[in-house]
C-alpha cells in the first residue's frame, strides 16, 4: 500500500483511492470541484517519488516539469511526498471591470487581469473567490480583440460560485485566475473545413469564442452554430448571434428552443438541438465538430456526429461537469 | 517477403481503420450493445490496440488478457455469432480501405485465433 506525506504526516492511501480522497478523508483542507481531473482546483506538487501519468493528463508541459498532478486523479503506486503548490505562482489577480446580465439566471462578468494571459477563445480557466472556492468557467473573448477575460456565468441555484457573483460581486472586486487549460478551441490552418458548433445554455461560451476565432482568422468554409435554451429567452445573445450572421456569409446561426410559444420568432427553431442539427446537417464527412454544456447531451451528440461521418479526432466535446 | 503488417500500412493504416471500424460497430445493432459509447475516447483506444494485434502487428496481449478483458461480455451473451460479426465488419473496412482478399482473408485468421480465448472456453 502507498504512502503520501503532506504536510509532515504520512497516510496510507487504500487501494483504488486517489490522493485527494485520502487526505479529505483525513480533513486535510484541500481545494477541488470537479474531481474528475478537468478542472485542475486540485493541483498538488509532488516533492518526492513519482506520481502516475494519469494525474498529469492535460497539464502543460511547464507543470508536469516541476511535478504538478491532480491530487483526484492520482492513485500513487509508490510513496510521495506531496505539497500544495505555490498559488501566488499559479494564480493570476484581476479586477472585475464589468458585470451585465445577459438573461434572467446569466451574467457576463468581465475581467482586467494584472499581467498579460495568454489563452485561447474556448479554453477554460480556474476562476477563485478566495483561497478555498473555485470554479471552471470557459472564455467566451477573443484575445487581440476583446480587452478583458469575458464569461458567462450561469446562476446555478445553491451554488456558492455563481451565487456569490450574481449576489455580492461588484466592479473593481478582485478574482483570481488560474489556468488556461481545455483543447476546445479553433485551429489555424483547414480554412476550408466545415465547421459545426453545437451548445446549450451557458455553453454558448466558449462556442462564441470560437466562432469569432474562426471568423477573425478569415475561415472560408461553413460554420453552423446551434445554440439551445429550454425556451426564447435562454437564447441570450440571439441579436448578437443574428447580426454576425448577417455580416459574414459563411456563418449561419440556429436557435433552438425546447418549448416555443406565440411570441416565439419564426427564426428559431423548436425541437430537440440534436435531432435538428442532425437534420440538417446529415453528412459530416469532413467536418470538425465543437460540443459544449449538458454533459449527457455532448456525449450522446458526439457519438451521432462520429456516426454521422465526422473523425473523432475532429470532435472537440466540452461537457460541462457540475461540482 | 514484407510482413502483413508492413503490407497493410503500419501505425497509419490501423488509425484510417479505427474510425471506420468503430462506426461500422456502433450503427450494427448484432453488436453494438456490447460497446459503451459513453467513453469514446478510451474505447476507441481499444479498437486500436484489437487492429494492431489483427494487422499482425506489435503487441503484447496474453490468451489471460482476453480472457479476462472479455469475461464480463461472454456474461452478458457474447457468442460465436457476435465474433462472426466483428469479423464481417473488420472485413468490410478493410474492403474499403482497398486491402487485397489474401490480406484480409489473414486479418480474420489473426481474429479467429482468439475466438476461444475472448469466448473465454
Amino acid at each position: 500500500m502507498a504512502q503520501v506525506k503532506f504536510n509532515g504526516t504520512v497516510y496510507k492511501v487504500s487501494q483504488g483511492q486517489t490522493v485527494l480522497d485520502t487526505l479529505l478523508e483525513n480533513q486535510q483542507d484541500i481545494a477541488n470541484s470537479c474531481r474528475a481531473g478537468a478542472c485542475q482546483s486540485c493541483l498538488m506538487q509532488v516533492t518526492k517519488g513519482v506520481v502516475p501519468e494519469a494525474s498529469q493528463n492535460g497539464l502543460k508541459d511547464s507543470y508536469k516539469a516541476k511535478g504538478y498532478f491532480l491530487a483526484c486523479s492520482c492513485k500513487p503506486e509508490e510513496d510521495i511526498d506531496v505539497c500544495l503548490p505555490d498559488t501566488e505562482q499559479l494564480r493570476v489577480e484581476a479586477s472585475v471591470s464589468q458585470l451585465n446580465m445577459l438573461a434572467d439566471d446569466v451574467v457576463e462578468l468581465k475581467l482586467k487581469t494584472s499581467r498579460p494571459f495568454e489563452y485561447f477563445s474556448g479554453q477554460y480557466v480556474t476562476l477563485w473567490r478566495d483561497k478555498r472556492l473555485g470554479r471552471s468557467y470557459s472564455l467566451a473573448s477573443l484575445p487581440g480583440v476583446d480587452e478583458d477575460l469575458i464569461f458567462h456565468i450561469k446562476l446555478i441555484p445553491g451554488g456558492a460560485f455563481s451565487s456569490w457573483v450574481h449576489n455580492e460581486l461588484n466592479i473593481g472586486d478582485t478574482v483570481f485566475i488560474q489556468g488556461p487549460a481545455g483543447d476546445c478551441f479553433y485551429t489555424q490552418g483547414n480554412i476550408d473545413k466545415n465547421i459545426l458548433l453545437i451548445g446549450t445554455g451557458t455553453g454558448l461560451a466558449p462556442l462564441y469564442g470560437i466562432v469569432r476565432d474562426a471568423i477573425q482568422s478569415n475561415h472560408q468554409g461553413e460554420i453552423h452554430l446551434f445554440h439551445g435554451g429550454l425556451n426564447p429567452s435562454g437564447l441570450y445573445l440571439h441579436e448578437q448571434l443574428e447580426s454576425l450572421s448577417r455580416e459574414h456569409a459563411n456563418f449561419y446561426y440556429h436557435p433552438c428552443v425546447l418549448k416555443a410559444d406565440s411570441l416565439t420568432s419564426k427564426n428559431i427553431i423548436e425541437g430537440d438541438i440534436a435531432n435538428v442539427a442532425l437534420q440538417s446537417i446529415p453528412d459530416m464527412k469532413g467536418w470538425k465538430a465543437y460540443l459544449c454544456g449538458d454533459p449527457e447531451l455532448v456525449n450522446k451528440l458526439r457519438k451521432q456526429i462520429f456516426l454521422a461521418g465526422c473523425n473523432m479526432n475532429d470532435i472537440y466535446a466540452d461537457p460541462f461537469l457540475h461540482a | 517477403m514484407s510482413s502483413l503488417y508492413e503490407r497493410l500500412g503500419g501505425e497509419p493504416a490501423v488509425d484510417a481503420a479505427v474510425d471506420i471500424f468503430y462506426r461500422k460497430v456502433l450503427s450494427d445493432d448484432r453488436v453494438n450493445g456490447f460497446f459503451d459509447a459513453v467513453d469514446m475516447e478510451a474505447q476507441a483506444a481499444k479498437q486500436k490496440g484489437f487492429l494492431t494485434m489483427v494487422f499482425g502487428g506489435p503487441n503484447n496481449y496474453t490468451g489471460k488478457d482476453m480472457r479476462e478483458g472479455h469475461k464480463h461480455l461472454v456474461e452478458r451473451g457474447l457468442n460465436d455469432s457476435h465474433v462472426d460479426a466483428i469479423i464481417e465488419l473488420l472485413g468490410g473496412t478493410l474492403k474499403e480501405l482497398g486491402v487485397a482478399d489474401a490480406d484480409i482473408q489473414e486479418v480474420a485468421d489473426l481474429a479467429n485465433s482468439v475466438r476461444d480465448d475472448v469466448l473465454n472456453r
